[in-house]
């Protein structure tokens, strides 16, 4: 782990003490090898403390850290026989959104969900998770398949947005969004939505209509970026940590106000530290909540989960 | 009460600011800089003689302009938790709504009304970009919500006019639900078989434009009018490049075929009326309007409402 965000500058102070003494330690030192076990108690420690009381702001960083688990790392590790399935059959594939069918702990289903990369090249490629309208076209198309095919839906969301550029405005960018929400609340099989880092705005929203919405503990989900909404609200960017506590972007939050269904545990010090847990816990959660949903009558599916989004944000009236 | 606070306060208050300052008298067009008297443009719907540009006009006014002799109801609309999330940034959101509804005498961004358009039953929405530039909230949510549970108890079409600069901050996450909320809403409509126009204006960008905004059957918009998902702006910071002219207009929407037409305000009530009837709204006309207009009509329209009329009911 050398990518440390800036409030975990004591962690990182303290992994390179115990990195230095490891350095120094031959195998006979006792004493040496004592004060390694002390500091490494102390890190973790501190590390479980500073997640603990992470602020709306920090939750953000943590969110688009760069060693999130990304969607490639999740298709591997969940998605068995995984098949990507590319283009919208209209303009192009674009690969900010990568689809697919495989087997999901045995079970056949589609998958869609951002992909922001993982370097330079897989990042330029993948435009940095920043779909077209394209993207949204090919989930779309996808989601009619499974639909077509009565296989659940997985989404996996971490975008900052839809892409803001002049192709993407000419080429409906609005309505590819509006027809992907209005196709995930018109399927009539199982969809589950895990928003796995960020959850930036219409472009998330677009993947993430679904029958379950999971979020990992550290992920954020928001109308706007924080950035944004004080540029626009306070006038400054610089409000960002304002913004973000103000917005209520949190997973904590959003189970509350009823937007979300399931908060996803992460590994101490965040899903970055562990990919391979966070998945493996985000892979527990959404098998618990598809084998939930698999018995359900397909009107009723589509029906329960038009309900829950009617009912979002409602006076009590039943 | 309700028509008082409803319609009669807002007229009063728009004619009061309106007319507390001299210089609201002659107005400056915007796009060609030509003074225009006041009295002059109301008549000609907001738009300026000499260059068509199409200045915004208010809720009321479309009612007055669309609906048959300007008869119409307004619809009172569900209330909805207020602020939510208690936000404050500069400014409390409680005391901006407070603002927004002295300023427009409205208690939110949008108003629902149904009348009859060219005999036929309409809903018409409309969004204000005046009330806190037109965002879509919880209470614009629940007005869409409401204006098609209303279209389809009457069987009508809903024809909705959209303006937005997207969605309401303040309302965080419970905003941006609204997306698939009026979806659902929309969905409704649509499995009734029920039209639904949609009317973009200016302006008409974010989260409105991607949901309801980009789902009408038939999708219109006025000359001009800025439709986009993302603003101009924010390409502009994105890709530094300046934007093309006329990037993100009406016109340039229709080139790139995301809209069935652009219609000048002058032609939009007879537009409409010509959309609904050619979709056949009458044959779903609830059979006591369809007694009410029998009366009236002559020779052949009345026959064939009369057999359209009898297919409909032997259906059931």
């Amino acid at each position: 782990m050398n990518n440390f965000l800036d409030f975990e500058k004591p962690i990182a102070d303290l992994e390179g003490k115990i990195r230095e003494l490891e350095g120094l330690e031959d195998g006979s030192d006792i004493e040496i090898k004592e004060d390694i076990a002390k500091l490494r108690q102390k890190a973790l420690h501190q590390l479980e403390q500073t997640y603990a009381k992470l602020t709306p702001w920090q939750k953000t960083q943590v969110a688009r850290h760069v060693d999130r688990p990304k969607l490639s790392d999740i298709t591997a590790q969940l998605i068995e026989e995984f098949t990507p399935l590319a283009g919208d059959r209209a303009f192009a594939d674009d690969k900010a959104i990568v689809g697919g069918m495989g087997r999901f702990r045995g079970r056949s289903v589609v998958v869609i969900g951002t992909e922001k990369g993982k370097d330079t090249e897989s990042r330029l490629r993948h435009n940095f998770g920043m779909a077209r309208p394209e993207g949204y076209r090919k989930a779309q198309r996808l989601m009619r398949m499974a639909d077509h095919f009565s296989l659940p839906i997985l989404t996996f969301i971490d975008t900052s947005g839809a892409y803001p550029g002049i192709g993407a405005e000419e080429r409906g960018q609005a309505e590819a969004i509006a027809r992907s929400i209005e196709v995930s609340l018109d399927v009539r099989v199982p969809m589950i939505a895990s928003i796995v880092g960020e959850g930036g705005s219409g472009g998330a929203v677009a993947l993430a209509s679904a029958n379950r919405v999971l979020m990992f503990a550290n992920a954020i989900y928001s109308v706007i970026s924080p950035e944004g909404c004080a540029a626009i609200l306070w006038k400054t960017r610089d409000k960002a940590q304002e913004a973000a506590t103000a917005m209520k972007v949190t997973a904590q939050d959003l189970l509350k106000l009823k937007v979300i269904d399931r908060i996803v545990d992460e590994p101490v010090g965040g899903a970055q530290r562990d990919v391979p847990a966070a998945i493996n816990a985000l892979g527990d959660a959404i098998e618990e909540e598809l084998t939930s949903l698999v018995g359900k009558e397909p009107g009723e599916l589509r029906e329960e989960r038009r309900r829950k989004f009617l009912a979002i944000g409602r006076l009590e009236e039943g | 009460m309700n028509w008082l606070t409803n319609k009669v306060l807002p007229k009063f208050r728009q004619l009061t600011t309106k007319q507390d300052t001299p210089d609201n008298l002659w107005v400056k067009c915007p796009d060609c800089g030509q003074m225009l008297f006041h009295n002059d443009l109301q008549a000609n719907q907001n738009v300026c003689a000499h260059c068509d540009y199409h200045l915004r006009i208010s809720p009321v006014e479309r009612f007055e302009a669309l609906f048959d002799e300007a008869k119409y109801d307004l619809i009172e609309l569900p209330e909805v938790p207020v602020d939510p999330l208690k936000f404050r940034d500069s400014k409390r959101y409680t005391e901006r709504l407070k603002d927004a509804r002295h300023k427009t005498g409205d208690i939110d961004a949008m108003k629902v009304a149904h009348g009859k358009m060219n005999g036929n039953a309409a809903v018409i929405a409309v969004q204000n970009f005046d009330f806190m530039g037109g965002s879509l909230g919880l209470a614009v949510g629940e007005a869409i919500v409401a204006a098609s549970k209303l279209a389809i108890l009457q069987k009508a079409p809903l024809i909705l006019f959209s303006a937005a600069g997207g969605a309401r901050m303040q309302e965080g996450i419970l905003s941006l639900m609204q997306m698939p909320r009026t979806t659902v809403a929309i969905q409704r409509l649509k499995e009734n078989r029920l039209p639904f126009i949609v009317v973009l204006t200016d302006p008409t960008t974010g989260g409105v434009t991607a949901s309801y905004a980009m789902l009408g059957d038939i999708q219109i918009a006025e000359p001009g009018a800025l439709i986009c998902f993302a603003g101009p702006r924010v390409i502009e910071e994105t890709i530094r490049e300046t934007l093309p002219d006329g990037f993100q207009r009406a016109e340039f929407l229709l080139e790139h075929g995301m809209l069935d037409m652009v219609v000048h305000r002058k032609d939009m009530r007879e537009t409409l009326c010509r959309i609904i009837d050619l979709l056949g709204t009458k044959l779903k006309l609830p059979p006591a309007v369809m007694k009410n207009s029998d009366k009236k009509t002559v020779a052949k329209p009345s026959v064939a409402k009369e057999e359209s009329a009898a297919a409909s009911s032997s259906k059931k």
